[in-house]
């Protein structure tokens, strides 16, 4: 078995995971802030600042959920049965959220329930994403390599706090973005919100933080044990200084900077959960090495993959760099 | 109560699954024909076909977001729905899958926003260019698709080690036995179904004296493509059933009710097969007319579904009935085209109103061949999941059939309310026809497939279909 590919493989959907969360999470985090937005003519410049992206962002949830079936396939198997009610439930937010960017046009005047699908479809489909994620972090039941757990197991206290702090998490990443790509009231309404929603989502990382070592040995081992903890101690400490400069660009205006504190917050948060969890896929069971498919099949697609993922990424680049720049209300698509 | 998780799992995926093969299959035959309305616009210059062009791929662009937004969930239902059946297969399937969504979505993804954006901003044959491998990429996704679909049927190219597939050789299991045919199959289904779509609203135009000159180039162009693909779509179908009798003769058994091999050579024309007493009541048949077809002799015998014991049998019934649906569709199709042409060699093909308004009803019936086809080729596989390899009910996923009765409620629920407004949708477009003034394109590439089709619903949502509109300007 060469120990090597499930290692490049377990790296590269970890980088797509990584990109759905930061790209599709301001997309998502527009449609959490879309009721705190009253008016017609805000909520429109809302949609259109991120129309251009969200298909686009999406793709890495398919390329993730695909890529971890081929390379994988055991993990796969276990994970959703796992989470087999939020995993459904967050595919058929997205597919509501997904459609209401165009039907809610269509609709217009009458777009009152495009708004609430827009919406509830992405606090949901933000919520389920979170709830699949302390699930993971707390760990699967497994026997004899399959899921045997019930169809609750995911619903936890710390579950349901893992929810609300990705919902805040993204939250923020749409009210920076909006602080940066947007103009008038709607920016206005970005800037007042994120503070807030940074303060949230620093609670939320804290009692994270605590949370996981107290309920989980093998992570506290992994943190706190000599000589992790010289290498380690860093990462919470840069988290903090990040959100203060956040929180200090906001007050002084800047235009990106905030959205981009706020991925590299994002960034420092996912590390955090890839050296707890390392280099189990499946806690507190299964490794990547236990899980993966057969190097024969993990060699196939790593050809195409290393071949046409470059290209994906440059066309990702190509999109943003075309509409770079302000949203000014009144202009857009449609 | 209690809930029967592999009958639950199974209606699940039928469900989501069916609903998805709409959109894909229309979204294959429509961006084939853009393109050629495109190419003739480019040898021509003739402005009707550059109109119908971009009316069909307004039509087309609703149709693909459908089809995105549910092929998404399908992505993931493999291991919510059938955990067990992705572990054992996954090494051999997974790849195929990965190629697809690499493949065809960089081709769609990149080529789309140039196909529904750049009508008004890059050069003609760079828009026809980027058609033709939108064209492209969907019936690659099609290839890899029907490779992994074919593969559970007739799998090819593995061992099995510890209870799950390895591969062995990746071209053996890509063209499987029954992939070429399958993919033919499945490819002409989805050329003749658009087809048949083009012909009927072309129908709709003619019988109500609008847009004359686009819809009399739509008739002549869905007649001619219905003249050719029809028949040649019952040469392949006869062929993949060949095909099919080699490899999994039960399944042959029950679309033909033949329950014992003794008995067969005969073809049921109508009949209802009864699981448990083993015959077909009501039988109407012609003999020597199944040996005809599957053995090309005059009394070849085939096997029945005798042959095998009763918990390896097919639910006979849904695939006898299914099939008849599909060949009878395939057969008037037949008829309609043959038809269609004589008329318009006798030149009455824009005057014949009851051909006209026969053909105007006929928009569903490819979309009902297709799934009638699925429902035959998926459910004449049971019990096997991966024919011969793996039982259906081993490969579900250990969820409580409450949680799948539970979504599959929301599902319907959800899919109910997203694709009728699709749907309605589409057809607002299709009264509205094809308006020769053109809103402006806006800003850029976006990768936004129904924003493309905005403006024309804008305008079909207004207050006073049928006159003639001025561009908006929407603050593009």
């Amino acid at each position: 078995m060469e120990w090597y590919l499930p290692v490049i493989w377990a790296g590269l959907i970890g980088t797509a995971v990584a990109m759905y969360v930061v790209l599709d999470g301001f997309d998502l985090g527009i449609g959490i802030l879309f009721p705190f937005a009253k008016k017609e003519d805000e909520r429109d410049v809302m949609m259109n600042s991120v129309a251009p992206f969200w298909d686009g962002n999406e793709t890495w949830l398919i390329l993730g959920g695909g890529g971890l079936w081929v390379a994988f396939p055991k993990a796969y198997a276990i994970i959703m049965p796992a989470f087999y009610l939020p995993m459904i439930i967050m595919l058929l937010a997205l597919v509501l959220r997904g459609v209401s960017f165009e039907f809610r046009w269509v609709a217009k005047p009458n777009h009152h329930w495009w708004d609430i699908a827009f919406a509830g479809g992405s606090t949901l489909a933000a919520f389920s994403q979170g709830v699949i994620l302390g699930g993971l972090i707390q760990g699967v039941n497994v026997a004899n390599g399959q899921f045997a757990g019930g169809a609750f197991d995911w619903l936890t206290p710390f579950s349901i706090l893992t929810g609300l702090a990705v919902v805040a998490g993204y939250g923020l990443l749409g009210a920076t973005w909006l602080n940066m790509r947007t103009s008038g009231p709607v920016r206005t309404l970005g800037r007042r919100f994120a503070p807030l929603l940074l303060i949230a989502v620093l609670i939320g990382m804290g009692i994270i933080s605590i949370w996981t070592p107290l309920s989980v040995e093998r992570i506290a081992e992994r943190w706190f044990s000599l000589p992790n903890f010289y290498f380690l101690w860093p990462i919470p400490a840069v988290t903090l200084i990040v959100a203060y400069l956040i929180l200090r660009w906001l007050k002084t205006g800047h235009d990106a900077l905030p959205f981009l504190g706020t991925i590299v917050l994002f960034l420092l948060g996912y590390a955090g959960l890839v050296i707890s969890t390392v280099p189990y896929l499946v806690p507190p069971h299964l490794t990547f090495w236990d899980t993966a498919a057969a190097p024969e099949s993990q060699i196939f697609l790593l050809i195409g993959t290393l071949f046409l993922l470059p290209m994906i990424l440059g066309y990702t680049i190509f999109v943003y760099w075309t509409f770079r720049g302000r949203v000014a209300p009144g202009e857009g698509y449609h | 109560m209690e809930f029967d998780p592999v009958l639950l799992a199974r209606i699940q995926f039928a469900f989501t699954i069916s609903f998805h093969i709409i959109f894909p299959a229309f979204t294959i035959g429509l961006s084939a024909f853009v393109t050629v309305l495109l190419l003739l616009w480019l040898k021509t210059g003739e402005e009707k076909f550059h109109r119908l062009a971009r009316f069909w791929t307004k039509i087309f662009a609703v149709s693909f977001a459908m089809g995105v937004v549910s092929g998404i969930v399908l992505s993931y239902q493999f291991g919510t729905n059938w955990s067990r059946f992705s572990e054992f297969s996954g090494n051999v399937i997974g790849p195929l899958i990965g190629y697809e969504v690499l493949t065809a979505f960089y081709l769609e993804a990149t080529f789309l926003g140039i196909m529904l954006f750049g009508w008004n901003r890059v050069p003609p044959w760079l828009l026809t260019l980027a058609s033709g491998l939108v064209a492209f990429g969907t019936a690659t996704s099609a290839f890899w698709i029907l490779s992994a679909n074919s593969w559970m049927q007739t799998p090819a190219g593995y061992e099995i080690r510890d209870g799950i597939a390895f591969p062995l050789d990746w071209l053996a299991i890509i063209f499987n036995p029954s992939f070429p045919l399958r993919l033919a199959h499945m490819l002409t289904a989805a050329y003749l179904t658009t087809a048949v779509v083009v012909l009927a609203v072309g129908a709709r135009y003619v019988l109500a004296r609008q847009y004359t000159e686009e819809a009399r180039t739509m008739l002549r162009m869905a007649v001619g493509m219905i003249a050719v693909t029809a028949p040649l779509q019952l040469v392949i179908g006869d062929l993949h059933g060949l095909n099919t009798l080699h490899h999994q003769p039960m399944k042959v058994a029950a679309m033909e009710g033949n329950w014992n091999t003794a008995t067969s050579g005969h073809f049921v024309i109508f009949g209802i097969p009864s699981q448990s007493a083993e015959k077909n009541y009501l039988e109407l048949a012609i003999p020597y007319a199944g040996s005809l077809v599957l053995t090309h002799t005059w009394d070849g015998k085939y096997p029945g579904l005798t042959d095998v014991p009763p918990e390896n049998r097919p639910p006979v019934a849904n695939v006898f009935f299914a099939f008849r649906i599909m060949v009878g569709i395939g057969l008037l199709l037949i008829a309609t085209g043959l038809f269609g042409a004589l008329l318009w060699w006798r030149g009455k093909l824009f005057t014949t109103r009851w051909y006209l308004t026969g053909t105007s009803y006929m928009w569903p019936l490819g979309f009902i061949a297709i799934l009638a086809g699925w429902f035959v080729t998926e459910q004449g596989r049971q019990p096997w999941l991966v024919y011969g390899l793996l039982k259906t009910a081993d490969g579900i996923s250990p969820v409580p059939g409450a949680s799948v009765f539970g979504t599959l409620i929301l599902f319907i629920f959800v899919y109910g309310a997203v694709f009728s407004t699709g749907v309605y949708y589409i057809n607002r477009l299709i009264a509205k026809g094809p308006k020769g003034s053109l809103a402006a394109a806006p800003a850029g590439l976006p990768n936004r497939p129904i924003s493309a089709a905005e403006p024309a619903a804008r305008e079909a949502t207004g207050k006073d279909p049928g006159k003639s509109i001025k561009p908006k300007k929407g603050g593009r």
